[in-house]
């Protein structure tokens, strides 16, 4: 699985254009997240794609082709900060509320809408740890789940090997 | 300025340098064209189907070197523009498409005739834009032929509201481009060029591959040069034909699925293959695996994209192909004494080959034989410089790329990579608007011939005489022959007949001269007529209908799985 980051001018249509870039070669995005960027005329768009080496290739020279497209790049594991953000609603009867919140202090997963018998959890971080989230909230209930799909940046440390404690995985 | 929108595509063009454009009007461009009546430079070439302006548009781009110009109404009008574009795209043709759109407020609303133009042709364009605000309207235009010439051409689409064209403006046309995102290949790595030289030295048996990229990046000179300064043979494909002189001594003519035998073992046995401008396209290759099996690879592409897309390249060289070439000619003349012989031994080889193994065919039997219908056409014009020949795709296509002599690029104009039949017509009054001096024959098929036969009356009215030969079997022919060799002659939907419709009489209802030839005597006398006539005219050459196409290398197979001419069976196994 590869992380690719683009940044592409603001305008209609340029993220069909990138994603057709995938489609027509057969290519199922797993993840797309587009946004603004520090500049009002430039969105970032940060997708997930299963593909060989040699199509990665293919795929980031046809994106360079694209007249919408400024700039694209590969964020390797370990070079690169990644992050998501989940909402999950669970299945919380009183009973099964503290050990709920346990877990989600855990993760430090935030309580974002509490109802009678559901909570709905906030939860930013790393993908995997929003998976290991999910999974172990799973057996309460899931009722819903919303994943915004990963953002990343390279890393601001690149080329030192020296980061945050806490975001070593 | 103060002007309209509409006035303001026209002032656009003129400010390109645009001479001819071909469309076809329709509701929501009707505006524009109130712009043409209005008065413009631009000489409009009235198409009799979007289609046909839009292969008129190719055959122009191709014959020129300049940005052809199709222009078409929303809906229906843009969706007979599909076919045009994808073949500009596939044959990288510098194309800018102008459509008409519904209004602005009717967007979206499934109002008459509206189509998203933008999304249906989004994988088969460079760039699109959809113009809501006239104000935009110049930059696009701008932007739009920017990026159809530039780096690898191909085609744009500007999609124009209605209501856009109507609107008032300030015009100033812009000197700049505002595109951040397109950034071309500009200049080549001379370390590469040098390790392509040191690799053209060291190689036995070096052969260029040369494709359609060296005509529309305007390398054929300096391919010449370098040719000659390495005497290395040179292969060109279908889309290259007339990039080096077919008659020169260096040249091997086609390769590919139908191309010479000699020139598909010469890839073959090549221990490097010097490709220029050409992209491992599948009909050339066969199967990949097997393709040069030996060669170390040089890949010169204005296109990175196309560097390592099927073939590894053991050398890139990205940038455009006319300065690549020159340094390379010069670092090569640098490595070697003057008078070097190059790999004599290997071109003698060759020369063998091609001794062995012509283009032939069987001339007996009671009907015209289609390749004496190419070998007639070579004839007649032979030594003649005014020629361009379009064509259809197919068998004629084929024995076109065999039999006839080009020396000069932008003389051979044709659908290569999307292989649409009813391409040569329209192209070909495209090539004549480019350039009215040249004798311009379209050699199509049958089968070609009735899918874009209503752009007759465009020729014959536009004042744009040219001379349709068609190779009439009767059948879809390469069809037939597929359904022959490999479905077991179940000949399923490919039979026309020779006789429906009468092409010279359908000529004639088209206000063209008409003419029918079945023997080869017949043939010359009318061919001769037909160019002389002065008018648009059309032959129908009334041909074998079995004959098929040799040499043949099935799809997927390799060089060396090569199907020959009957008689020529016996000496393959003797040279392999």
């Amino acid at each position: 699985m590869h992380t690719v980051s683009l940044l592409v001018e603001n305008k209609p249509g340029a993220l069909a254009r990138v994603s057709n870039v995938f489609a027509r070669r057969g290519f199922n995005i797993e993840s797309l997240a587009v946004g603004p960027t520090e500049r009002p005329d430039v969105s970032r768009i940060t997708l997930r794609v299963e593909c060989s080496q040699d199509s990665l290739e293919q795929l980031e020279k046809q994106m360079h082709k694209l007249v919408n497209v400024l700039r694209v790049s590969t964020l390797e594991a370990g070079e690169a900060v990644e992050r998501e953000l989940a909402l999950v609603k669970v299945s919380a009867p009183p009973s099964r509320r503290a050990e709920l919140m346990a877990l989600a202090e855990v993760f430090h997963a935030r309580v974002a809408d509490l109802g009678p018998d559901a909570i709905v959890f906030e939860i930013v971080g790393h993908p995997e740890e929003i998976a290991s989230f999910e999974e172990l909230v799973r057996p309460h209930g899931v009722k819903e789940l919303a994943r915004t799909g990963r953002i990343g940046l390279g890393r601001a440390s690149a080329g030192r090997s020296r980061r945050p404690q806490h975001i070593l995985r | 300025m103060r002007m309209l929108g509409s006035d303001a595509i026209l002032r656009s063009l003129e400010a390109e340098g645009v001479d001819v454009a071909f469309g076809l009007p329709g509701g929501a461009i009707l505006p524009t064209y109130d712009a043409f009546a209005r008065g413009t430079t631009v000489r409009h070439v009235l198409a009799r189907h979007e289609q046909g302006a839009g292969h008129m548009a190719e055959g122009y781009a191709r014959a020129s070197g300049r940005v052809g110009v199709a222009i078409a109404t929303s809906g229906p009008g843009v969706t007979n523009l599909v076919t045009a574009i994808a073949d500009a795209w596939m044959d990288s043709t510098p194309l800018v498409c102008i459509t008409g759109q519904v209004r602005s407020a009717l967007i979206g609303t499934d109002a008459f005739q509206e189509t998203d133009a933008t999304g249906i042709t989004l994988p088969i364009v460079k760039h699109s834009w959809l113009v809501q605000d006239v104000h935009e309207l110049p930059h696009v235009l701008k932007a739009a032929f920017h990026v159809a010439r530039t780096g690898r051409p191909g085609p744009v689409l500007v999609d124009v509201a209605k209501d856009v064209q109507e609107t008032e403006l300030d015009f100033h046309y812009p000197d700049e481009v505002d595109l951040p995102g397109w950034r071309p290949p500009k200049g080549v790595h001379p370390r590469q060029i040098a390790e392509a030289a040191k690799a053209i030295v060291r190689a036995e048996r070096p052969i260029l591959y040369v494709g359609g990229g060296t005509i529309n990046g305007e390398a054929c000179s300096e391919l010449l040069d370098l040719a000659e300064a390495g005497s290395i043979p040179v292969v060109t494909t279908l889309m290259a034909k007339g990039a080096f002189p077919d008659s020169h001594p260096l040249a091997c003519g086609a390769p590919g699925m139908h191309g010479s035998k000699w020139a598909n073992w010469a890839l073959n046995k090549a221990d490097l293959l010097i490709a220029v401008g050409t992209r491992f396209d599948d009909r050339v290759t066969g199967k990949l695996a097997a393709f040069a099996p030996g060669a170390q690879v040089i890949h010169f592409d204005i296109d990175p994209a196309e560097i390592g897309k099927l073939r590894r390249a053991d050398i890139p060289v990205v940038g455009p192909l006319r300065p690549a070439l020159a340094q390379l000619t010069e670092e090569l003349k640098l490595l070697t004494r003057p008078g070097h012989p190059g790999p004599a031994a290997w071109r003698r080889q060759i020369e063998q080959w091609r001794a062995a193994f012509p283009y032939r065919y069987e001339r007996e039997g009671d009907f015209l034989k289609p390749q004496a219908v190419l070998e007639a056409l070579r004839d007649l014009t032979a030594g003649r410089d005014d020629v361009i020949w379009t064509t259809g795709v197919g068998q004629h296509q084929m024995w076109a790329m065999q039999y006839l002599v080009c020396d000069r690029p932008r003389t051979f104009i044709t659908s290569g990579g999307l292989g649409t039949m009813g391409y040569g017509l329209p192209a070909a009054v495209g090539a004549k608007a480019a350039r009215p001096d040249a004798t311009v024959i379209c050699v199509d098929g049958d089968g070609c011939f009735q899918m874009t036969c209503q752009e007759l009356a465009t020729s014959a009215l536009e004042g744009l005489p040219i001379t349709v030969v068609i190779v009439n079997n009767g059948w879809l022919g390469m069809v037939r022959q597929w359904q022959e060799m490999f479905y077991d002659s179940r000949f399923a939907e490919t039979h026309l007949t020779h006789q429906v419709p009468d092409y010279a009489q359908l000529a004639e209802a088209y206000g063209c001269a008409g003419f029918t030839a079945s023997s080869e005597d017949e043939l010359e006398s009318v061919l001769e007529e037909a160019l002389d006539c002065g008018r648009t005219a059309v032959v129908d050459a009334r041909c074998d209908p079995e004959e098929k196409c040799f040499p043949m290398i099935p799809a997927g197979a390799a060089a060396t799985d090569v199907i020959e001419f009957t008689d020529l069976q016996e000496q393959e196994s003797v040279e392999a």
